[in-house]
């Protein structure tokens, strides 16, 4: 159509070019998260996650080997090796001995150290550090380098936080918390949103109108009226604050939603499956559990992606009904608020946090997606 | 017991009791109850079928009236009492007391700005988004990247955000973009064409469009219209409501465009941006934003799909340009849909809480009301003043609650 209006190829251009903006801008913070989670805490804080992808230059303080690894050479005591040694290669653009002047010297320079020798430093770390007489005390000489290192990525965040059984800070038994969390409230509300929405599609009762309005109404009704009533609740009934209470709390937020999608979905069902299957004398019970759930799959499935999403993601509900004065059954973002507090700058424990939590819900994002979309259309488009 | 083996327990317990509730009460109700046979066969049937869709309601009925109806009632009643005087009635104390306290009024400005920023930035990227896609090859990849941040908790979002407007030292190399991109910045021409022309030109545009609003709303006032379109007597007071809102948005605007044309901007220097008190609640809005533009555009991308190509298709042969068409064709068609997204957003900025709480836990001026409320109830313990700030929420919820329900109702007729 627009090539009608002819002006097709420079706007499709800047069509393309505006959705690359947009998507790389909507990327960008994510992936910052990502990258970071892949450094170790000196490269997160010595330059931007922006920066790691291409070789930096960074000033690094090396050491020779210390005196003991000397051998003689005619007159001569020698050090040999490479800084690099152990670590990172990388390439040496200049260097000094002093912290005053950290690139005195280009590589293959040879550095007049006085009583201490001279030292010859190569681009590739090689060193070569001699001496009329024998070195002496029990560390090395130290060397201040301009460095280009090459973009260096490690799990070892990853290891701390989820293999290390020592480290209080780790996410594995918040993971699993959040998992013993997750599951029963997903699958409990479905359950019992599943009898209820069939009911209100296809049983005639009176009061059925009614009680589709109040299920739209409750649908926006905020849960932070229900804190703490049903807190005093659940401390009075000896529920307490634990996984049966959360997971009776998430089952009640998620219901009017749940009935919702799925009362929508199961009123466009065709009419003359369920007519055939009474006259064929199926009860309500038959065609509920043979015809109705099977055909419901779609809906079913987009609001268990929704209540798995808000169940996952909901720090809320779990701080009220949950997570006691001990904090053994925390939940992944609870613990990442609290990582907040206590670990405010290192990112490199807060990147790795928060990707794990981020992980799963992604995962099922991009596998389920189509099932997501569809509910969403359902919940709102009227 | 290990949590894990619990929640395994409760998982069967859970369906099972479930499943069982369900098949043991339609067997006790269609063999014990009412059989189906014998001589009263027929009106025990038609008995049974009158009480088996209770039998499939009442466990949601049930949770749904613990956890949802109920507890509306029980907070109301809290908000007029005291609990250090043993639950005695205080009548409207808690309130009285709530309004004279800083803070609250604090949330209350803060979540007005959220209620007007987020929604409308959220929509009016997503209608973009939405419009942009839909005719390129990529566009689904493209869209689901947009989308992606939907999956993103709140809290996860809340460090992604932190990491950006992360914070050194002047002499440090900075890791935060935010910072990186605002040292690029030298108080040169460029600058000046981004940081102070740009923005000057965006909120002269808005003042623009709330200057036409007003004249929309008035112009069946002044010329006495208002008995032609249908209107009846309420529309009056809310037209007048809707303009003056529209011109104190007006007077707003041209009031920051004056101020971005003439502030002081500390070039060279590394800011701390969720300590700066104010504008610290749009870099916090920019995280909602963010997660909530990915569902604005897959509704809104869906609604510009159902619009009939012949419409367009007429606006390009009477040579509309392809701007005319995006405003004057479609977006009126979608205008339902786009009140539907601001009204679901809106929900969402109500509820807001995991990011103040995460990100600056109502410091530096950034309070909203859920967190407010979170502050009273377990910190501050004063379960009077919490409720009562739950009830204002629910009052700012309830117009909405209202309209959905006369929709609904609508529909079913």
């Amino acid at each position: 159509m627009s090539s009608i209006a002819g002006t097709k190829s420079g706007l499709t251009w800047a069509v393309h070019i505006s959705v690359a903006l947009l998507v790389a801008l909507w990327l960008f913070p994510t992936l910052g998260l990502f990258v970071s989670s892949f450094r170790t805490a000196d490269q997160i804080s010595s330059s931007g996650w922006w920066a790691s992808m291409l070789p930096s230059e960074q000033n690094r303080t090396l050491r020779t080997a210390d005196p003991a690894a000397q051998v003689q050479q005619g007159a001569l005591w020698v050090i040999e090796g490479n800084l690099f040694e152990g670590g990172t290669p990388a390439t040496i653009s200049a260097w000094g001995t002093s912290s005053r002047d950290i690139a005195a010297y280009a590589p293959g320079e040879t550095a007049d150290l006085g009583d201490d020798g001279r030292l010859t430093v190569e681009a590739n770390g090689d060193y070569r550090l001699e001496n009329d007489q024998e070195f002496s005390g029990r560390r090395g000489q130290r060397v201040f380098a301009t460095a280009r290192t090459p973009p260096e990525f490690t799990l070892g965040n990853y290891r701390n936080m989820l293999l290390d059984p020592s480290n209080r800070e780790g996410m594995t038994r918040a993971f699993f918390n959040t998992l013993t969390v997750v599951i029963p409230a997903t699958i409990i509300p479905i359950l019992i949103a599943a009898f209820a929405a069939y009911a209100l599609a296809w049983m005639r009762f009176p009061g059925r109108a009614l009680l589709i309005a109040a299920v739209v109404g409750l649908l926006v009704v905020p849960l932070q009226l229900a804190l703490i009533p049903l807190l005093k609740l659940h401390l009075a009934v000896g529920i307490g604050k634990g996984y049966l209470g959360v997971w009776l709390a998430h089952t009640g937020f998620g219901l009017p939603l749940a009935i919702y999608l799925l009362r929508n979905y199961m009123v466009g069902l065709p009419r003359d499956i369920i007519e055939n299957a009474k006259v064929d004398g199926a009860t309500d019970f038959q065609i509920f559990t043979r015809i109705i759930l099977p055909l419901s799959f779609p809906a079913l499935a987009s609001f268990a992606i929704f209540q798995f999403l808000w169940t996952w993601n909901d720090l809320l509900v779990a701080l009220v009904f949950l997570i006691d004065a001990t904090g053994e059954t925390t939940v992944m973002t609870k613990q990442i608020v609290e990582l907040l507090g206590t670990r405010g700058g290192n990112w490199e424990i807060l990147a790795t946090a928060a990707f794990v939590s981020i992980a799963v819900p992604l995962a099922v994002f991009f596998a389920m997606q189509r099932y997501l979309v569809r509910g969403l259309l359902a919940g709102s488009v009227k | 017991m290990n949590p894990a083996l619990q929640g395994l327990i409760t998982i069967v317990v859970g369906v099972g009791g479930c499943i069982g509730y369900f098949y043991l009460s339609n067997q006790i109700l269609d063999r014990v109850i009412f059989p189906a046979t014998g001589e009263h066969a027929g009106r025990n049937i038609n008995r049974a079928n009158v009480v088996r869709p209770w039998l499939f309601l009442f466990p949601a009925i049930f949770a749904l009236g613990l956890y949802l109806g109920y507890p509306v009632f029980e907070t109301l009643r809290l908000s007029l009492t005291d609990r250090d005087a043993g639950g005695a009635f205080v009548g409207l104390a808690n309130y009285s007391q709530m309004v004279s306290e800083p803070k609250f009024w604090e949330a209350m400005r803060n979540n007005m700005l959220w209620l007007i920023v987020v929604p409308a930035a959220a929509t009016a990227f997503g209608l973009l988004a939405a419009q942009l896609t839909d005719r390129i090859a990529w566009g689904n990849v493209a869209k689901s990247l947009i989308f992606m941040p939907m999956a993103i908790s709140f809290v996860g979002a809340a460090v992604i955000f932190k990491l950006v407007y992360d914070t050194r030292s002047a002499d440090q190399e900075q890791i935060g973009v935010l910072n990186a991109v605002w040292l690029a910045f030298d108080g040169g021409a460029g600058s000046f064409i981004l940081l102070r022309l740009v923005p000057a030109l965006i909120l002269l545009a808005f003042a623009a469009f709330m200057g036409y609003g007003i004249y929309l709303s008035l112009r069946p006032l002044i010329w006495g219209e208002a008995e032609r379109g249908g209107g009846s007597w309420w529309t009056v007071p809310l037209r007048a409501v809707v303009a003056l809102g529209a011109a104190w948005l007006l007077w707003l605007s041209l009031r920051s465009c004056f101020a971005v044309m003439t502030v002081a901007l500390p070039y060279g220097q590394p800011q701390t941006w969720l300590t700066i008190p104010f504008w610290n609640n749009f870099f916090l809005m920019v995280v909602l934003i963010w997660i909530q533009t990915g569902f604005a555009m897959v509704i809104l991308s869906a609604a510009l799909r159902g619009i009939p190509e012949e419409t367009i298709e007429a606006a390009v042969i009477d040579g509309a340009s392809p701007i005319d068409i995006f405003f004057k064709i479609k977006v009126p068609q979608i205008m339902g849909t786009i009140v539907v997204v601001w009204t679901t957003i809106t929900l969402v900025v109500l509820k807001v809480f995991d990011i103040v709480f995460a990100m600056t836990n109502g410091q530096w001026e950034t309070q909203v009301l859920a967190n407010y409320m979170y502050d009273k109830l377990f910190r501050a313990n004063d379960w009077g003043v919490g409720s009562a700030s739950a009830i204002v929420i629910m009052l700012l919820v309830s117009p909405i609650l209202i309209w959905n329900v006369y929709n609904a109702r609508r529909e079913m007729r």
